[in-house]
């Protein structure tokens, strides 16, 4: 990344061709009438989201059949960015034919794809992706509308961030899928904790809930231990590598072994483990009583090969140091 | 004066010939073509190291001793004062600010450096850097009008604590001149050292360093029409820094590096070009800034940051309700019109712009800022065509806006 990064590029280069052509084109752009949406046989439904303070504010029309739940037609305005303005148009396009319920499921994530030139070049740069999220959330008011319930039902969670409107499960989502490692990436993503900043660490302008901070701790915590338990998942010893194998040696000398020599007053530990012609070699030096018992080479030997043999692999070769 | 740049530009998979009209001054401007000549022998020809010994090297001399006079006139300073070359004003300033921490903080009582909210990247991040090795830095907010006077700087300066003052001549993003000669006086009544970044003043307004008591000044050439990657720092006379560069004994050993004799020769030529060019600047591109100015204006729900009389004259800050800054930017970029924006959002970071964040601008109007900065190559054919431009892509925006327009 380093040579990519020196000149600093123009922002226009960042974004694909087609949020070029919406934004310069939008075809979705403008409003629905009520005598419309009568004449449609559809209810008319206006939501608006963000504000202009914020830096990008929504205006989402949509006809929609009262029997069916279609969307039969979809218009927006938008006070916002280049990317603002596509992906409204693109989102409108995608709600357009489908059901509310239907609708409420496309995501600023897909809104982001579908403006991809290659399906393996993000469209946009990420800073400005927080655009797209607004167009994802505008969906969600307009549901909430439609179907005379709270917005925040739709969501069936917390905001933590205010200003940008972004939820807990926005933010929780976004940190996951996009793997982000850092407070200032969620704000690039979703534009929490862009605006008062309250909501990034406690101490801010105001007292909050939730802070990014703790919810990127929480959530890097559950994805490494997602990573560890993937990896330990692993059953098969021959499929292992070593420092796997070494794990689960370890897990079956503390269960089984470990406790037996103890109470003998002994103890062992492993020094190596190595791989030779597909035979695991397993290096112990014992502790404690082990280390002068005459049975240590013999019985406690063949007992302690036996159980790793028994639970772990055939293949598995004990030496003592 | 140069004529209009055209360009063949690929537009919509055609090809179309577009006027490119250049409204950027205050991020970079053309170099002159009389300074490209001036600067053009020292790449192949007279190509030598100026610290040689030998006939290649001494005959750069003579030419550099012009661009040196030229550039002490320019800014009318003295023979015993030093006017280094540097790279940039980014340079400059960071010479003076860790260069008074070596000598002065780390050596003294005096632990402070006061500068404004509204500084050049270079200025704060160079401050931030200091404040992290345990120096006490003071970020003065600026007054209703956008600017820093002598009030303010009054309630932060101690004489017994205050090592440094660093204000920028004028603002970049408001093109607001501050009052350099009284805060300059304010800390020579004091004895404090004060630095002014003159980067967006010079070729702009009048700049003496005998007239406003400075101790240290900075400018880039390339604000002015001379190449990039050319950069001055004055120092006055008994003012003692240790050099950012160390290295050879290049401009007295005060900035090592083999000077870019080129950029040098360039740049004072550039320097008397735009003191001689002053009376045009404040008269004809002010007359061309004042009518494209009243076109924004004549536009309903326009504003323009700061007062015409305290401003550059080559200088617009202007926001226009209902149209995100960089929503226009792309919409003028479209039709060949260069401009940049105040705004929050199309800047790398969503943090708002500091400047407006001081001024006290309130946020809506924080992310609708555009700027439009003119120069003397600037055209009234261009204004003409650009106020056209800028009316039309303001009706396109305002369309898709949902604001109550």
């Amino acid at each position: 990344m380093a040579k990519a990064d020196l000149i600093g590029g123009s922002l226009w280069d960042q974004y694909s061709s087609k949020v070029d052509e919406r934004m310069t084109n939008p075809r979705y752009m403008g409003k629905i009438t009520e005598e419309e949406a009568k004449a449609m046989g559809a209810r008319l439904i206006v939501a608006d989201h963000g504000a202009e303070v914020c830096g990008d504010a929504i205006r989402l029309y949509w006809a929609v059949d009262p029997d069916t739940d279609k969307i039969l037609m979809a218009r927006f305005k938008t006070f916002g960015c280049g990317t603002a303005i596509a992906s409204s148009d693109v989102m409108a396009e995608m709600c357009t034919g489908r059901t509310v319920d239907d609708a409420l499921k496309i995501t600023n994530i897909d809104v982001e794809k579908a403006l991809r030139d290659d399906e393996n070049k993000v469209a946009i740069p990420p800073q400005k992706m927080h655009c797209s999220v607004m167009a994802y959330d505008v969906i969600k008011k307009a549901t909430s509308i439609y179907k005379g319930v709270d917005m925040a039902s739709l969501e069936e969670e917390d905001i933590v961030c205010e200003c940008a409107r972004v939820s807990l499960g926005t933010i929780k989502d976004i940190i996951r899928i996009n793997d982000l490692k850092t407070v200032e990436e969620i704000t690039h993503y979703t534009k929490a904790g862009a605006f008062c900043k309250s909501c990034i660490r406690p101490g801010g302008h105001e007292k909050r809930r939730y802070y990014l901070v703790d919810i990127l701790k929480e959530v890097r915590q559950e994805i490494e231990n997602e990573k560890v338990a993937k990896f330990l998942e692993q059953k098969d010893f021959s499929l292992m590598n070593i420092i796997q194998k070494h794990k689960a040696v370890e897990r079956v000398l503390s269960e089984h072994v470990r406790p037996n020599l103890l109470k003998e007053g002994g103890n062992l530990e492993v020094l190596d483990m190595k791989e030779n012609n597909g035979i695991t070699q397993i290096y112990i030096h014992y502790l404690g009583a082990c280390s002068i018992c005459p049975s240590s080479k013999t019985g406690t030997l063949s007992y302690i090969e036996g159980f790793l043999k028994k639970e772990l692999s055939e293949d598995i070769q004990i030496i003592i140091i | 004066m140069f004529s209009i740049l055209t360009n063949i530009t690929p537009l919509e998979g055609n090809f179309i010939l577009m006027e490119r009209i250049y409204l950027d001054n205050n991020a970079t401007t053309i170099v002159d073509p009389a300074v490209k000549s001036a600067m053009e022998p020292f790449f192949s020809q007279m190509y030598g190291n100026p610290n040689s010994l030998h006939d290649f090297g001494s005959e750069v001399h003579p030419y550099m001793q012009i661009a040196l006079d030229r550039l002490y006139a320019g800014i009318n300073a003295g023979n015993n004062d030093d006017m280094i070359f540097t790279s940039c004003a980014t340079e400059g300033n960071n010479t003076v600010i860790k260069g008074v921490y070596y000598e002065i903080i780390r050596n003294s009582e005096k632990n402070e450096i006061i500068t404004t909210q509204v500084e050049h990247p270079c200025v704060i991040h160079s401050c931030k850097f200091l404040e992290e090795l345990g120096v006490k830095v003071s970020y003065l907010p600026v007054n209703s009008d956008g600017i820093i006077d002598k009030d303010i700087l009054t309630e932060y300066i101690d004489p017994d604590k205050t090592a440094l003052v660093s204000i920028m001549w004028a603002n970049n993003e408001t093109g607001l001149i501050f009052p350099i000669k009284e805060l300059g006086t304010l800390c020579r009544e004091n004895g404090i050292l004060f630095h002014t970044d003159a980067a967006q003043a010079i070729g702009k307004i009048k700049v003496d360093v005998q007239d406003a008591p400075v101790d240290f000044l900075t400018f880039s050439a390339h604000k002015f029409h001379g190449p990039k990657g050319a950069g001055c720092l004055y120092i006055r006379n008994g003012v003692k820094i240790p050099p950012l560069l160390h290295g050879g004994e290049q401009m007295g050993g005060k900035r090592a590096g083999t000077v870019d004799t080129a950029g040098f020769i360039g740049m004072g030529l550039a320097m008397e070009l735009a003191v001689e060019n002053l009376d045009y600047e404040v008269t004809e591109v002010r007359r061309l800034r004042d009518k494209l100015e009243d076109a924004i204006l004549s536009i309903k729900d326009t504003r323009v940051i700061g007062r015409r009389e305290i401003r550059t004259p080559n200088t617009i800050l202007t926001s226009i309700k209902g149209v995100e800054g960089e929503a226009l930017i792309w919409d003028l970029n479209k039709n060949g019109v260069a401009a940049s924006t105040g705004s929050a959002c199309a800047s790398e970071s969503l943090e708002p712009n500091p400047t407006f964040v001081a001024m006290n601008i309130d946020d809506e109007l924080a992310h609708t800022g555009i700027r439009l900065s003119l120069s003397r190559f600037t055209t009234e054919k261009e204004i003409d065509q650009a106020i056209s431009v800028i009316r039309k892509s303001v009706e396109r925006l305002r369309s898709i806006s949902m604001s109550n327009i």
